[in-house]
């Protein structure tokens, strides 16, 4: 059955990125631009995996993971965290926030998808 | 002869009648042959240019090419045609008497235009051509353009 | 396109939004005017030109914007603050990563000194107040993962040492909350090699103590594989913080490894027994659990309703090729729906009510309205060419050693996509002369009594149908002495020529001309504003300056909404049919025969009301006949013109208002002084449009000609 991710990032080159490489591995992509609108598509959809940036307007990262932690239709629905951060305290928030894992950018392909496939039941 | 150079070694002419006499251009050139519809004239312009027409919906300016080559402005009438090329990036319409024919040439039989007195027809001429009798003069279409604007082109 | 090549045009399509962004941003923190989301909508601009950057390998660039974001981190953050030297520093770096994207784009490299010490600059900065000296430096960046993790297996085949692993895990119930999961973890182990693993279930507790989302099993995993220990934490990567995990090398003979299992499985009774262990991780379970949910559910949807006040409007992206195709498809419908009029009112005969007259007014209306729509889509706010104009005058400002402010206001007027692409050089222009020959050095504006800084004002507004934009500075004005003293040495106006001061003005517009005493970096490119004035009226533009001597001056430019569509007066002159832009026509009238008076030997001038304008002789300006219409048998049209104010031109008669759609003259044939464009009527006929300046300047040349000793007796009335 073919899976589902979201994915949640200001940029539109990140987004372009992700979906063209998930789509390449055969995930079905849907987008949102920001928290506010993630939350919005986790209305009318089930992903199996969500993808999220940390640095957004209107809803960041950590803002969204704690919505959709909060959610009972989506508590358990794996969340990877897309960062630039090496940081450990960025790590540490969003792991905080109820992150299930992270993508270090720049990914590569075969990262990324490792990464959603690792988490995805 | 070597300045006349052309894709392949054979070219098709478009031939017409201007008074007397014949030219031809290469019918690459060529985007359309119609009839001679009345010109909207533009100020300042050389008395060559007869004025601009509407070409679906393009603005397109017709020369008087008798007149550009100094062979006396046409008394344009229904039987004139315009003969619309592309120059460039540009297009504009040739008024001339009449459409001859198409005649295919070996580039070879393209002779050197003879080094007669310089005049306002020679410098349009890149060469003659000798057919059945006739002898008809390839336009150098590029110069009909005045030279800036040839350059602009 | 290779998909990863249309990644990359959107990458650049999203940097130059995102430059823009950031400068935005800055500029507003700079006058004081932002909150929160602005510096955060800078960092965010940063942040993401990094992460693309970073995708597409464009390392310097990627660098750079590196140190960017850590000094703007830190204003984000309240470390550090944004005060005056900060924001010139980070104007500057929004100047270098445009830049750097430029030449990214382009395939070449930005200037790397400069590069070098802004991005020094910025790190100085950054220092300054908080880390000492280590946390900026490139070289732990470089460390920021550009090569993929080691997880590859196959990376070494047959042959690599075989080891073994004796791995403990035991998941929090935070790993479950999470959304982890300890079979996805072993499943990953398995990944790596063979595995062999035995759970402990001895801390499951009765059903009905059982908390469904509690954590109580242990497991232990012997790893039989090439995988080295990296490779194993490296799948616990996701959840060691949420788990105990020991991992020991199990490549000692079987026996020790057994004994180092049991003594394991030890541990793991041992933390099974001892309720502090568990004790934390079922608070976890608590807090995270659908109880404290809706709590937190509600803040979240509440913050976005805060931000929801801008709210990102719905757009669709299209090829700007499809929306020109459209455009054109609905001049060729005005057209045709004129043409079609007019040969129903021909065959019918005017005045007639028919069904199909009915019909066809239907028609025009609705063709009206898709005209119109179809135009909006093409309307943009004149702010991306605005967004453009800080930096350069940062950069002319620098260059010339005099200190500018820009003010812009109304970047939000809207106007054709066509027409906004082609402000960016007029208005370079006016404002590179602005700051060059208008402002005054720090020094001598404070000998003046002004503030050493100098103001450029930039401003744009719809006025009558059309975009008006001025730009004006505070600088010492026009020297109209000067000015007067080198055109007369030019040879562009007669030594003893009597000019209003507005005259005088409007002679920088001549060819040729050029105020500035020493040529200097900015002006010496060889642009006067003779070629500004011709690039506007190319437009359907006009341009004009006016003046106060010591308090600077104004550039009122103004221009079409649209290339496309034009308002138009129909007229006739002898049997030519012409436009009239409406826009540029006042009122037209009857002269009367005791209102015209002849003004010298060959001008005439109309009096209107207590004031007399020019009268111009259309066909006779243009070319079109050698002798002028009887004034008081044709109408006149009172326009205002750019250059010489209120001016009336004679045609024969008018035929009527239409919107006509523009066609280019220039596209097969060539500019022609006095006609803006031309159109093509309901007859299939073109016609041309006026460019009333043109024609104004054009009956001025005539009448130039016609002054001795070239003296033609022309008749000066009748038909």
């Amino acid at each position: 059955m073919t899976q589902t991710v979201l994915t949640v990032d200001d940029s539109r080159t990140i987004r372009e990125m992700l979906n063209h490489t998930l789509s390449a591995a055969g995930f079905r992509v849907v987008t949102a631009e920001d928290g506010v609108h993630g939350l919005d598509v986790l209305q009318t959809e089930r992903p199996d995996v969500i993808i999220t940036d940390i640095n957004m307007p209107r809803l960041d990262g950590f803002g969204f993971i704690e919505a959709v932690r909060g959610d009972a239709a989506h508590r358990a629905t794996p969340i990877l965290v897309l960062t630039t951060e090496s940081e450990p305290e960025k790590k540490a928030r969003a792991r905080e926030a109820g992150a299930t894992g992270w993508i270090v950018k720049p990914f590569n392909p075969t990262k990324l998808v490792d990464a959603v496939r690792r988490v995805a039941a | 002869m070597s300045e006349i150079a052309f894709g392949s070694d054979k070219s098709e002419l478009i031939s017409f009648r201007i008074g007397e006499q014949e030219f031809c251009v290469d019918i690459m050139a060529v985007r359309e042959i119609r009839g001679w519809t009345p010109a909207t004239p533009v100020p300042h312009s050389p008395t060559y240019v007869r004025g601009v027409i509407n070409l679906r919906g393009a603005v397109l300016p017709v020369i008087d090419l008798a007149a550009r080559l100094g062979l006396g402005v046409a008394e344009a009438t229904a039987r004139h045609v315009i003969i619309v090329v592309q120059i460039g990036r540009r297009q504009m319409g040739l008024l001339v008497d009449a459409v001859c024919d198409i005649l295919s040439t070996a580039d070879h039989a393209v002779q050197k235009t003879p080094d007669v007195a310089s005049d306002s027809t020679t410098q349009f001429v890149r060469g003659l051509i000798a057919m059945e009798g006739r002898m008809i003069s390839l336009i150098d279409l590029a110069c009909v353009l005045d030279e800036r604007e040839a350059e602009a082109a | 396109m290779d998909p990863m090549e249309a990644i990359r045009v959107t990458f650049f399509q999203e940097c130059e939004e995102l430059l823009a962004q950031l400068e935005e941003g800055l500029l507003a923190m700079e006058q004081g005017e932002h909150d929160a989301e602005t510096i955060n909508s800078v960092f965010r601009a940063v942040h993401s030109i990094k992460g693309g950057g970073g995708a597409f390998g464009l390392d310097p660039l990627v660098r750079f914007a590196h140190v960017f974001e850590n000094l703007l981190d830190q204003i984000r953050g309240g470390v550090t603050e944004a005060g005056h030297e900060v924001i010139a520093a980070l104007l500057r770096a929004s100047d270098m990563l445009a830049d750097h994207v430029s030449a990214a784009r382009d395939g070449g490299t930005a200037d790397e000194a400069r590069s070098d010490a802004i991005a020094a600059a910025l790190v100085a900065l950054t220092e300054g107040e908080a880390h000492g000296g280590d946390e900026a430096a490139p070289a732990e960046f470089e460390g920021l993962s550009f090569t993929p993790m080691t997880v590859a297996l196959d990376d070494e085949p047959a042959g690599a040492a075989q080891a073994a692993w004796i791995i403990r895990f035991k998941p929090h119930a935070s790993l479950y909350n999470k959304a982890n999961d300890a079979v996805l973890v072993l499943r990953e182990l398995g990944s790596l090699g063979r595995i062999e693993v035995e759970v402990d279930a001895e801390a499951v507790p009765l059903l009905d103590a059982m908390d469904p989302e509690g954590a109580y099993l242990d497991w232990t995993v012997r790893l039989t594989g090439e995988a080295d220990e990296a490779a194993v934490r490296e799948v616990f990567s996701f959840v060691d913080e949420d788990c105990d995990l020991d991992i020991a090398a199990a490549d000692a003979a079987p026996d020790a490894a057994i004994d180092l299992l049991s003594s394991l499985l030890a541990i793991g009774t041992a933390g099974a027994e001892a309720p502090p262990l568990l004790a934390p991780a079922i608070e976890d379970i608590i807090a995270a659990a659908p109880a404290g949910a809706p709590g937190k559910a509600e803040t979240a949807p509440a913050k976005a309703a805060e931000s929801a006040a801008l709210p990102a409007p719905q757009t669709i992206r299209v090829d700007l090729e499809r929306v020109d195709r459209l455009i054109n498809l609905v001049g060729e419908l005005v057209i045709n729906q004129a043409m079609l009029a007019q040969r129903v009112m021909e065959s019918s005969g005017a005045g007639q009510a028919s069904d199909v007259n009915l019909a066809l007014a239907d028609l025009e209306h609705l063709t009206r309205g898709i005209q119109d729509s179809v135009m909006a889509i093409r309307a943009q706010p004149v702010k991306s060419v605005f967004q453009r104009m800080p930096r350069l005058v940062r950069e002319v400002g620098e260059a010339v050693g005099k200190r500018v402010r820009l003010v812009t206001e109304g970047e939000n007027t809207e106007v054709d996509k066509t027409v906004v692409e082609r402000l960016s050089e007029p208005i370079t222009h006016m404002i590179r002369n602005a700051i060059d020959h208008g402002l005054e050095s720090p020094a001598d504006r404070e000998a003046a009594g002004k503030p050493a800084e100098g103001s450029v004002r930039l401003t744009a507004g719809h006025r009558s149908g059309r975009i008006v934009i001025e730009v004006s500075d505070d600088g010492k004005g026009v020297d109209r002495a000067r000015v007067k003293a080198k055109a007369i040495e030019k040879g562009l106006i007669a030594a003893d020529a009597v000019l209003t001061d507005e005259e005088i003005d409007n002679l920088i517009f001549l060819p040729g001309f050029s105020t500035a005493a020493a040529i200097s970096d900015i002006s010496g490119r060889g642009v006067g504003m003779d070629v500004v004035k011709k690039s506007v009226q190319a437009l359907g533009g006009r341009i004009s300056i006016s003046s106060q001597p010591g308090q600077g001056s104004r550039f009122t430019m103004s221009l079409p909404l649209t290339l496309a569509v034009l308002d138009g007066m129909v007229v006739s002159v002898g049997d030519q049919t012409l436009v009239a832009p409406l826009t540029a026509i006042v009122e037209s009238l009857k002269p009367r025969p005791e209102e015209v008076r002849p003004l010298g030997p060959d001008n005439f001038v109309l009096q209107i009301r207590d004031v007399y304008v020019p009268l111009i002789d259309i066909g006779q300006a243009m070319g079109f006949s050698r002798t002028r219409v009887d004034p008081t048998e044709g109408v006149a049209l009172l326009v205002e013109s750019e250059g010489a104010g209120r001016v009336a031109l004679m045609v024969d008669n008018i035929q009527g208002q239409r919107q006509v759609v523009i066609k280019s003259l220039e596209a097969n044939y060539r500019p022609t002084e006095g006609v803006a464009a031309a159109t093509i009527l309901g007859d299939g006929r073109v016609a041309l449009i006026l460019d009333i300046d043109g024609v104004v300047t054009a009956n001025r040349r005539v009448a130039n000609r016609r002054d001795p000793p070239a003296r033609e007796p022309l008749a000066r009335t009748g038909t």
